[in-house]
C-alpha cells in the first residue's frame, strides 16, 4: 500500500500517554515511553500520566540484574531532559507534564519522595479534566 | 471523550479506574470482556448501576451476544449499540480513551 | 471524519484486532475515512504472512490485507516492535508496510480521532 500523506503542517495537539501497568511484568511501559520520545520530534504537547500500577514505573532504584531484563528507568532521565528543554527554550512550543494520580500513589503507600523524576501530583478529579481536554490518548 | 472498557470487573480494575477518572458527562462504552459489567444481578452490577446517573453508558451488542448475555439482562439505562453505533459514539464524543 | 487506528495486540490471544477490524469496517461503511492503521507491541503479529489459522477460523492477517487493498487503508507496522518479534520484509504479509513510530504520532495529528485497541 502507498503511504498516506497527512497534512500535519502547523498541527499542534495534546497527547496523553497513559501508563497503568507495573514495569517488567509486561512490555507496555517501555513501548509507551518510546512513543513519548518520538512525539517530541513532532513538537506536540504531552501529558505523561501514571495511574494504577503505572506509578511503580517511576520508583527510584530499579535493579533488573537478577531478572536479566533491560532496566528502562534511565529513559525517564531522557524524558525529563526533553521536558526541561521545552520549558526553557522559548523557540520550542511544546508543553510536557509528568503527572501522577494522588489516589493511585497513596493507595500503594508511595509519596513523591519515592520517584526518580520530578512529577506533578494531581487528584483524580484534576486528572479527569486534564485527560478530557487532550486530543489523543495512547497507552498500553 | 469516549471511554471504552474491555475488561471484566471480576478480573481487573480497569472499570474502577475509568469510573474514577472519567469526567462527569463523558460517555462510556463497554466492549469485549467489559460487557460483563453491564449485566444485572451480579456481584459487580452496582458499579454501572451507580454510574448511569453520571455518564451516558453503552454496551456493545455483538460482545453480549457472543457471551450468551441477553440484552434483557442489561442494567437499566445502559444502551446496546452495534459496531456502527460504536463509530457514531466516537464521532460524537471526541477523543477515545481506552481503559485496557 | 478521519479515524486513525492503533492496534496493540496480535490476532489470536486477544480480541483487540477483531474489534478494531469491525470498527474500521463499520466506519468505512458509514462513509468515514480510515487513512491509517498502526500496529504496535504484539499488534505487529497481525502482519505475519506465515500465520496459518485453521480453515474454520477467521484469518485477520488476510482480512486486514484485503481491506487495505479494497479501501486503500495504509497498514503500518512499527519497525522496532516488529524486529523484536521477527516481523521484517521477509515475513511481512501483503498489504502492510514497515515504518517508524513517527507514523503513529502523525496519524494522531492528522486524524480527527485516534482509536486504540489493546489488552
Amino acid at each position: 500500500m502507498a503511504e498516506y500523506e497527512f497534512d500535519t503542517e502547523g498541527v499542534k495537539k495534546t497527547f496523553t500517554f497513559m501508563n497503568r501497568k507495573a514495569p517488567y511484568g509486561t512490555v507496555y511501559a517501555l513501548e509507551v515511553l518510546e512513543t513519548v520520545l518520538i512525539s517530541a520530534a513532532f513538537e506536540q504537547h504531552a501529558n505523561i500520566v501514571f495511574v494504577d500500577d503505572g506509578v511503580y514505573q517511576l520508583k527510584a532504584g530499579h535493579d533488573t540484574a537478577d531478572i536479566g531484563m533491560k532496566n528502562f528507568s534511565p529513559t525517564f532521565g531522557i524524558i525529563e531532559m526533553e521536558k526541561e528543554d521545552a520549558d526553557e527554550d522559548e523557540d520550542i512550543d511544546m508543553v510536557w507534564r509528568i503527572l501522577v494520580e494522588k489516589e493511585s500513589m497513596e493507595a500503594r503507600g508511595l509519596s513523591e519522595d519515592d520517584f526518580k523524576v520530578d512529577i506533578e501530583v494531581v487528584t483524580a478529579a484534576e486528572l479527569a479534566d486534564i485527560v478530557d481536554a487532550s486530543d489523543c490518548v495512547i497507552g498500553g | 471523550m469516549l471511554h471504552t472498557v474491555n475488561k471484566s470487573p471480576f478480573e481487573r480494575t480497569s472499570l474502577d479506574t475509568c469510573l474514577r477518572l472519567a469526567k462527569k458527562g463523558s460517555a462510556i462504552l463497554l466492549i469485549e470482556d467489559g460487557v460483563i459489567a453491564a449485566v444485572k444481578g451480579t456481584a459487580e452490577s452496582a458499579k454501572i448501576e451507580g454510574a448511569v446517573g453520571n455518564h451516558p453508558i453503552y454496551v456493545l451488542g455483538p460482545d453480549l451476544k457472543a457471551r450468551a448475555l441477553p440484552e434483557d439482562q442489561v442494567i437499566d439505562g445502559v444502551k446496546v449499540v452495534d459496531y456502527a453505533g460504536f463509530v457514531d459514539l466516537a464521532e460524537e464524543h471526541g477523543a477515545h480513551n481506552a481503559w485496557l | 471524519m478521519k479515524f486513525g487506528i492503533l492496534i496493540n495486540e496480535g490476532p489470536f490471544t486477544h480480541q483487540a484486532s477483531d474489534t478494531a477490524y469491525h470498527f474500521t469496517k463499520a466506519a468505512l461503511e458509514k462513509g468515514h475515512e480510515v487513512p491509517r492503521v498502526f500496529f504496535y507491541y504484539d499488534g505487529v503479529n497481525n502482519a505475519n504472512k506465515f500465520s496459518a489459522p485453521q480453515a474454520d477460523d477467521r484469518n485477520l492477517v488476510k482480512l486486514w490485507g484485503d481491506l487495505a487493498a479494497e479501501k486503500d487503508v495504509d497498514l503500518v507496522v512499527c519497525v522496532a516492535a516488529g524486529l523484536r518479534r521477527g516481523i521484517d520484509e521477509a515475513s511481512l504479509a501483503d498489504g502492510f508496510r514497515i515504518s517508524g513510530l513517527g507514523q503513529l504520532v502523525e496519524a494522531g495529528m492528522g486524524c480527527d480521532r485516534l482509536m486504540m485497541f489493546g489488552d
